[in-house]
């Protein structure tokens, strides 16, 4: 053991903090800081500094490409990321596909799709949920029936995050009825624009657009967008899950988050003194903290684990329990430390060229509705229930 | 000690129950509150008629009810509709002038009536939740006061006809000595009122008063009681939004439980699954809970510990209000994120509610300071 970064990490840190410093567009952070609505050109933007940079792919194998970073390398760069106020990338393509890709997908796919995702050529999105199949994603329903040398598309996903801005769709659909759900399920990629398919907006409870319905109908896919074999989608899917590790715990997205509260915390004033001070919430504050010190590390742990060989296991479900629970509750002590100011809520605030006055303080607009928005993260990806039925499953031995 | 309404009352709550059940569905609601009003005027005359408003009310001041338990059931029905209507702002501004003169509870009498429209301006931006904090300034000129200072997030803001303001006539910003209320015409020349919507959809607004003059007569009440009315009025607005906070937990509760019965994943209804179970009793179980510090509350409004109560019931809405706002989401799963899908704009109300008259923290302060002072 020993928790001194080395040399080289220490120098990798310098090189990571001197590339945010330089090629993190101010604009771009502010607008990420002051919780403003990124449109699709300011992700794309970014991922493409990001991949001018190589870094978009860093985590990517050496033979794809990637420089294979470690785990402390991924640690680092997430929490300056954070720190600097970077967008988040939107992982479904760069960080979901691609290993999959990697891993199942053929070699043409690999050099069709892999360079398209880098240069943002292709935005993806993820086809897994329907209105019957959320939890229990193996009873999903849709499906894919080959005539010739297509597949023929039926039915509808759901919950497709940002499938308003995708290009392409990756789908998990119903390739035969025969024995366990989970063995008639194939893994495909769609083109959007192919006639057929149809995208409905859903609107979420703060009023964002963010997730949609995607209807297929009579949707004609060539067969070779299937990945791997037929009917092995379910293997593909969960390699997926369990694959995407980094990340999970959101250690640098806290981090920041609480940079920004305790901003908020000195701001704002009770009885005349910082509410930094207020005993009560520094209570609730140092909790978090402590937290979130032993899950950075936790994080490492795993992470270092899994670049050293080892099978993926419970480690990544309680990552993302205790990931989204501490975020929430750093967004819930955010949504406090406002007092009255996080009642009112002016939606146009939230997108830039916005110039009129804020109401209460400049921070004051996006907490309420970041809090009721990130509820959804205890949802998605597998919910919070569903993590401890795996650890339970895994560890318990009953 | 008896647990039941008296009569009179049940027939309140069967009324105010029946309006909001027949006449408030939720995308009703959504219109009204997305109007330029934010509620509507039709159903506001609508609901003086019934009585509504004069039930917040004591004989005295002109109204037909005004206990605590009055208060308490016709909010817990308003809570289980998210009505959008300014019963909240009314009750506030309109305790207070129960107290003024002639003139004043004329004012009242067109409040109870439907016809008036009342707020308290009182909050500033930077009071948080000390109730003496009035930065605002009331200077003596000629036969009567000119009003300047800044008010913040006042409920109803927008659209009352007058506001009840509260301003320092001396001493320092948290002083409880020497703060005064006054009535003030909304259109008077100096009030600016800059309205907007919050989160869970009701309004309120940032006022400022630019050498605002109003006349002697404009004060309400002795300066000296000032601050007595205002905890009046604060305890009442506090046991309001928890009955109201109560009546939409009910709701979340009713709706999330009818879900774990019909949502079925893994080929059973998702409420057989224990690890939910559990947590449905929980939340059934601090239902119980918050119900009966709303008893407690409303019952001890005119005794010595009515300050313990009203904190008690507000630390514990804002506590177990927020489980069940939270787990009655994430046991529905993503359909309670949507925007068509009600649950969610319960919960919002849910946890706004804690933003008003002191959060779950404030409360819990207070309590250890009556602690302390026994
Ligand atoms: C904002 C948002 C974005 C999303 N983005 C995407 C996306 O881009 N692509 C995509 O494919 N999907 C996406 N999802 C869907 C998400 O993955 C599902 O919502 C999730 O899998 C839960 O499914 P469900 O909503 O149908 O809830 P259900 O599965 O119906 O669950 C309801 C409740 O029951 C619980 N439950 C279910 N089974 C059990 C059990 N066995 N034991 C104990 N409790 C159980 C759940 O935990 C939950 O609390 C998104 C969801 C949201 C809210």
């Amino acid at each position: 053991m020993d928790l001194n970064y080395t040399e080289e990490e220490n120098a990798f840190l310098e090189e990571v903090r001197t590339f945010f410093a330089e090629k993190l567009p101010r604009q771009l952070s502010d607008k990420v800081r002051s919780g403003k609505r990124l449109t699709r050109e300011d992700q794309e933007q970014w991922h493409a500094i990001l991949n001018d940079a190589g870094y978009l792919n860093a985590h990517w194998p050496t033979e794809f490409g990637g420089q294979g970073w470690n785990a402390i390398q991924r640690d680092l760069f997430d929490v300056e990321a954070n720190v600097a106020g970077a967008p988040r990338v939107v992982p479904f393509g760069v960080n979901m596909l691609s290993p999959v890709l990697m891993a199942f997908g053929s070699k043409e796919q690999q050099a069709h799709y892999l360079p398209r995702i880098l240069d943002g050529t292709d935005w993806w999105c993820q086809g897994y949920s329907e209105p019957g199949a959320g939890s229990d994603l193996a009873s999903l329903k849709m499906t894919a029936e080959r005539q010739g040398d297509h597949y023929i598309l039926n039915g509808q996903k759901t919950w497709t995050t940002l499938g308003q801005h995708a290009d392409w769709i990756f789908c998990l659909v119903r390739t035969s009825k025969e024995g366990k759900p989970q063995e008639g399920i194939s893994f495909i990629l769609v083109d959007m624009k192919t006639p057929g398919v149809e995208v409905r907006p859903i609107i979420l409870l703060e009023g964002t657009h963010e997730v949609n319905e995607v209807w297929f109908t009579d949707v004609k896919v060539p067969v070779e967008n299937l990945v791997g074999e037929e009917n092995k989608g379910w293997t593909y899917a969960k390699y997926l899950l369990v694959h995407e590790r980094s990340g999970i715990a959101g250690v640098g997205d806290a981090l920041a988050s609480i940079d920004h509260l305790k901003h908020i915390a000195r701001d704002q004033k009770k009885d005349g003194k910082p509410l930094a001070d207020d005993p009560f919430f520094a209570a609730r504050l140092s909790e978090i903290e402590i937290d979130l010190a032993a899950m950075r590390t936790t994080n490492m742990r795993v992470m270092q684990a899994a670049s050293d060989g080892a099978p993926p296991g419970p480690q990544t479900s309680m990552l993302k329990i205790k990931g989204t629970e501490l975020r929430q509750s750093i967004n819930d002590l955010t949504r406090r430390a406002l007092g009255p100011y996080a009642m009112p809520f002016v939606s146009e605030a939230l997108e830039t060229g916005y110039n009129e006055e804020p109401i209460g303080p400049d921070y004051a607009n996006p907490v309420a509705v970041d809090y009721f928005n990130h509820r959804k993260t205890s949802i998605y990806g597998g919910s919070n229930e569903i993590q401890r039925n795996i650890i339970s499953k895994m560890m318990m031995g009953l | 000690m008896d647990f039941n309404h008296t009569d009179d009352r049940r027939m309140l709550a069967d009324m105010a129950g029946r309006l909001v059940r027949d006449q408030y569905d939720i995308e009703k609601r959504h219109k009204m509150a997305a109007s330029d009003d934010g509620f509507s005027r039709e159903m506001w005359a609508q609901m003086a008629e019934l009585g509504l408003i004069g039930a917040l009310f004591t004989e005295e001041a002109g109204g037909f009810g005004g206990a605590g338990f009055d208060i308490a059931v016709v909010f817990e029905e308003l809570g289980r509709g998210l009505v959008v209507e300014p019963f909240l702002s009314n009750l506030l501004a309109g305790t207070i002038l129960a107290g003024g003169n002639d003139s004043q509870k004329a004012v009242l009498e067109g409040v109870i009536s439907g016809e008036t429209l009342l707020a308290l301006a009182h909050g500033e931006p930077a009071s948080r939740y000390t109730l003496s904090h009035v930065g605002s300034t009331a200077v003596k000129s000629g036969d009567g006061y000119t009003l300047n200072g800044s008010k913040a997030v006042v409920i109803s803001g927008d659209t009352a006809d007058h506001l009840v303001v509260s301003a320092r006539l001396s001493g320092d910003v948290e002083d409880k000595e020497g703060i005064a209320l006054f009535l003030v015409p909304a259109n008077a020349d100096g009030v600016h009122a800059r309205g907007y919507s919050t989160v869970d959809g009701y309004r309120a607004a940032e006022i400022a008063l630019k050498d605002v003059s109003v006349s002697e007569t404009a004060m309400v009440g002795d300066a000296h009681d000032a601050y007595a009315n205002l905890e009046t009025s604060f305890a009442l607005g506090t046991l309001a939004v928890s009955a109201e906070a109560l009546g939409a937990i009910e709701m979340c509760i009713d709706m999330t439980l009818e879900y774990l019965k019909t949502r079925k994943q893994f080929g059973v209804p998702i409420g057989k699954f224990q690890a939910l179970q559990h947590r449905m009793a929980d939340m059934m179980t601090e239902r119980e809970q918050i119900r009966s510090a709303v008893i407690n509350a409303a019952g001890n409004l005119d005794k010595a510990d009515r300050d313990w109560n009203i904190s008690a019931l507000k630390n514990l809405v804002g506590r177990s209000g927020r489980m069940i706002a939270e787990e009655s989401i994430q046991m529905h799963g993503g359909i309670a994120m949507t925007w068509e899908y009600a649950v969610g704009h319960f919960a919002k109300r849910i946890i706004m509610i804690d933003h008003m008259f002191g959060d779950v923290d404030h409360h819990l302060e207070q309590i250890i300071k009556f602690g302390r002072a026994a």
